[in-house]
């Protein structure tokens, strides 16, 4: 009797114990949230207001494989000493990171346009954000689906 | 040295404005992936390059792990005279790489 009361609360023990494992491993990385991409560019459009527009960001809508998607950015802008593009950020909703590129300009980049490849971890919304010369931020907010994303390649190594 | 690829034309007009392609190869381990014990694999990307027309920078980009592997950046300038456009890399573990490419203006 003894012995089986010992031999259950060691299968308790287990149970608890794989419990406790599998928990561990369906904790993924945390992510980046609607709300720490707002942060991200409020850390560098600061108070500024940004309005919509004169930004675009050109990718395709629907992406098999998110570890390299090809985005360009490009402002409307005629470039010149007086009124240019001085940056342009990129950021992400549920990547773990909202952060994407940041990119400084000036007038003699003759053209407001990048292109890049960048990984992508989810079906998401990518905001790109510009400032003009005079201060002003504009910006543009893409929807993409991601039907394989990126950073899932765990356990490969 | 990471190899590296950047696309320049050979020859402009004064004014016009050309576009440089750039690529080097790299992991751009993003510091979010484990190995099979759970270990997380450290950061190690490029965050930094900058490009410089005759010694004056002209682009200068800061990248994220959600840049994807083997960096492509491509971006515009204006074409003002001859001389050499350069690139330098920078990035986690000290790591650093230049490239260099000669454009004659017309």
């Amino acid at each position: 009797m003894g012995e089986r009361l010992t031999g259950r609360s060691n299968r308790r023990q287990f149970l608890a114990a794989a419990g406790g494992a599998a928990l561990a491993l369906t904790v993924r990385p945390a992510s980046a949230t609607p709300a720490a991409m707002t942060l991200a560019i409020r850390k560098v459009a600061g108070e500024s207001e940004i309005k919509p527009g004169k930004v675009k960001i050109d990718m395709p809508p629907l992406v098999e494989n998110g570890n390299a998607v090809t985005m360009t950015v490009s402002v409307d802008s005629p470039m010149t000493a007086a009124d240019h593009v001085k940056s342009i950020h990129v950021f992400t909703e549920r990547n773990p990171q909202p952060n994407v590129i940041d990119v400084s300009l000036g007038p003699r980049a003759g053209r407001a346009s990048i292109t890049t490849r960048i990984r992508l971890a989810d079906t998401q919304k990518i905001t790109a954000i510009a400032q003009l010369s005079d201060g002003s931020f504009w910006s543009d907010s893409i929807e993409v689906i991601i039907t394989l994303g990126a950073c899932l390649e765990d356990n490969l190594i | 040295m990471a190899r590296t690829l950047i696309n320049v034309p050979a020859k402009a007009k004064r004014g016009e404005i050309i576009a440089i392609k750039t690529l080097i190869s790299h992991t751009m381990e993003t510091g979010f992936r484990h190995t099979n014990l759970g270990v997380r694999i450290p950061r190690d990307i490029i965050d930094t390059l900058i490009c410089t027309y005759n010694g004056e920078e002209i682009f200068r980009t800061r990248l994220h792990p959600a840049i994807a592997a083997n960096p492509f950046v491509t971006f515009h300038t204006v074409a003002t005279e001859s001389g050499t456009i350069g690139f330098r890399w920078t990035g986690d573990k000290g790591f650093s790489a230049t490239a260099s490419a000669k454009i004659t203006v017309e």
